[in-house]
């Protein structure tokens, strides 16, 4: 009886996830249809007569703009690192006066509406002529991250044992090399949960891009799928092909990195 | 230990608990240096969060206090107008629909989120085959890009070919204008929301209902409890403190909603769906002459609601932590 009981639940977990994941197979389903069935009504459940003309058009038109994505990405994810790690390590180790402050405000900072940073930074960067540039859309984004990082980085580094640092430190270490050579390493862990979400909002990110960089020859995908959502003559199976190909990061951040994905969830919201 | 221990997937990944009392002597005798590296390691952080957080905010409630135009915005040298931007926006017609859309949108999408997300994290919690795996494939909306799932959404509810209404008209309902009727407007992008947000608040939740102990339920199974008594006895108390912290980040994160309903129906049609964090981008970009000044006043104000949420999520949240 009770392996029955078991599979029940297996199976309405299964029914479960496929309601959730129903939009993510219509998109997939969209985006196989060739556009002369796009209309149709009602719509077919199934890919029947598969197309890559979506595709095509991604391959087509898209690329730059994935490739911009890509490198703000990475752009951002280097520049959360190098602010927030060093930081993280003097909250959790050197435990500077203020130390309580300036966490507070990374929790705070993180509730600041990104709207109103984008503001902000546009008649700043008007002024300075860096409108429609990637640096300047690189370090927008990257305030998205930088709170979230210091809080992970130093509730992180804090679990490391003040005797390792220690013994670095009787071997004649300075602060700078124990971090280097030591804090980094250990915290391994935690620079790969940090740089995956450092990278997957700075991919996703469309406020600051559509503020900060909508007149930019280079521009991210998000603006991308917007710019064909704009159109007149919308080619849903070309929109949904593009946000197929949007989606792609995530799905390999869950797939080869999903403890990290929890940890990052759990901590950004419960830990200081 | 705390009897709900939320951090536990965090420290599988990391074993981050501060022992911190193990103060070296030689360390403390190094204090005065330990201070200025201290200094040198933060001066990166303190700089950029000058730089690019005060400085911006502050240009913020500048933009608020000046009358701009796209002439002045450029020069700068705009008059002062003191308080005329918030009271443009306060006596606006836009302003009294736009913040019951914002709560509305708000609470409607806490309840659900945070609902289904707990029935979610119970079921979750009973264990059976496959749901470790599928837990993981929860969490694809929240990962998904923004504009991903908004435009999924859009075609779905699509009135005359989204999916959504063929299923109703295959179950003999009449057709819903998702998106283009002004009553069906801001429920079309609560859907959307509520989806994306399920996810959070199933693992959140989930990671507080490890944190209780079985030792609980085997006693109330002793003494005969049922599945209902105990998620009603144990379960919901226990999970309280979790719960407080989900509910207060909820209403953090969807005061700031922008991108969904913006991709959606952009606060349209007939502003039905514009919300405050709609309304301040439709001001500053959304058209062709922006008007930054009450654009800035109302970005202001919602910071100042983020914060007060966010002042009475800090002593909840640090109240948890010292359990």
């Amino acid at each position: 009886m009770s392996t029955r009981r078991f599979s029940f639940k297996t199976i309405l977990g299964i029914v479960l996830t496929a309601i959730m994941l129903f939009p993510v197979y219509w998109m997939i389903n969209v985006s196989l249809t060739p556009s002369k069935d796009m209309r149709k009504s009602p719509p077919s459940l199934f890919p029947v007569d598969v197309t890559f003309e979506g595709y095509s058009a991604v391959l087509q038109q898209q690329m730059p703009f994935l490739g911009t994505s890509l490198i703000l990405g990475l752009g951002t994810v280097i520049l959360t690192v190098a602010v927030a790690a060093p930081a993280a390590f003097a909250l959790a180790k050197l435990r500077p006066r203020g130390a309580g402050l300036l966490n507070f405000l990374m929790l705070i900072a993180q509730m600041i509406p990104a709207i109103i940073i984008a503001m902000g930074f546009y008649a700043i960067y008007l002024g300075m002529g860096v409108l429609n540039t990637l640096p300047g859309l690189i370090v927008a984004d990257s305030t998205i991250a930088v709170p979230f990082a210091v809080l992970i980085f130093s509730a992180f580094m804090s679990g490391i044992p003040d005797e390792l640092l220690n013994a670095a430190k009787i071997d004649g270490a300075s602060n700078w090399r124990t971090f280097r050579s030591i804090v980094m390493p250990v915290s391994r862990n935690s620079v790969v949960t940090v740089s995956l979400f450092a990278f997957l909002w700075a991919w996703s990110d469309f406020i600051f891009a559509s503020t900060l960089n909508n007149g930019g020859a280079l521009r991210p995908i998000t603006l991308g799928i917007y710019a064909y959502i704009g159109n007149n003559n919308q080619q849903w199976n070309a929109i949904m092909a593009t946000a197929v190909v949007a989606s792609i990061p995530a799905a390999v951040l869950l797939v080869v990195a999903q403890k990290y994905v929890s940890a990052g969830v759990t901590a950004g919201a419960v830990k200081d | 230990m705390s009897p709900v221990n939320i951090g536990t997937a965090l420290r599988e990944v990391s074993p981050a608990v501060a022992t911190a009392d193990a103060v070296d002597t030689r360390v403390r005798r190094a204090a005065a240096s330990t201070r200025w590296s201290a200094a040198a390691f933060l001066a990166p952080l303190l700089l950029y969060l000058a730089i690019f957080y005060a400085y911006p905010l502050y240009r913020n409630i500048e933009l608020s206090l000046k009358a701009y135009t796209v002439r002045s915005f450029v020069q700068g040298n705009a008059p002062f107008a003191g308080l005329d931007n918030y009271i443009d926006v306060f006596t606006s017609p836009t302003f009294g629909p736009a913040l019951s859309h914002t709560a509305t949108f708000t609470v409607v999408s806490i309840v659900f989120q945070f609902g289904i997300g707990l029935a979610l994290a119970v079921f979750f919690h009973s264990g059976f085959r496959l749901s470790g795996t599928l837990r993981a494939l929860f969490l694809v909306p929240w990962l998904l890009p923004l504009i991903v799932s908004a435009s999924t959404w859009s075609w779905m509810l699509n009135s005359d070919s989204g999916i959504v209404n063929a299923a109703l008209t295959a179950m003999g309902m009449p057709q819903i204008n998702w998106l283009t009727s002004p009553d069906w407007s801001l429920v079309a992008v609560l859907i959307a929301n509520i989806w994306i947000g399920v996810p959070f608040n199933l693992v959140i939740l989930y990671s507080g209902l490890q944190g209780i102990s079985t030792d609980v339920y085997e006693a109330a199974a002793i003494d005969g409890a049922n599945a209902w008594q105990k998620f009603w006895r144990i379960t919901l108390p226990l999970l309280r403190p979790v719960s407080a912290i989900t509910i207060l980040l909820g209403l953090v994160y969807t005061l700031k909603v922008f991108d969904i309903i913006w991709i959606m129906t952009k606060g349209g049609p007939a502003g039905s769906s514009t919300t405050l964090a709609t309304w301040t981008y439709q001001l500053g970009f959304g058209s062709v002459l922006p008007d930054f000044g009450p654009a800035a006043a109302i970005g202001n104000l919602l910071i100042v609601l983020a914060v007060v949420f966010g002042f009475i999520y800090i002593p909840v949240q640090s109240r948890q932590e010292n359990q």
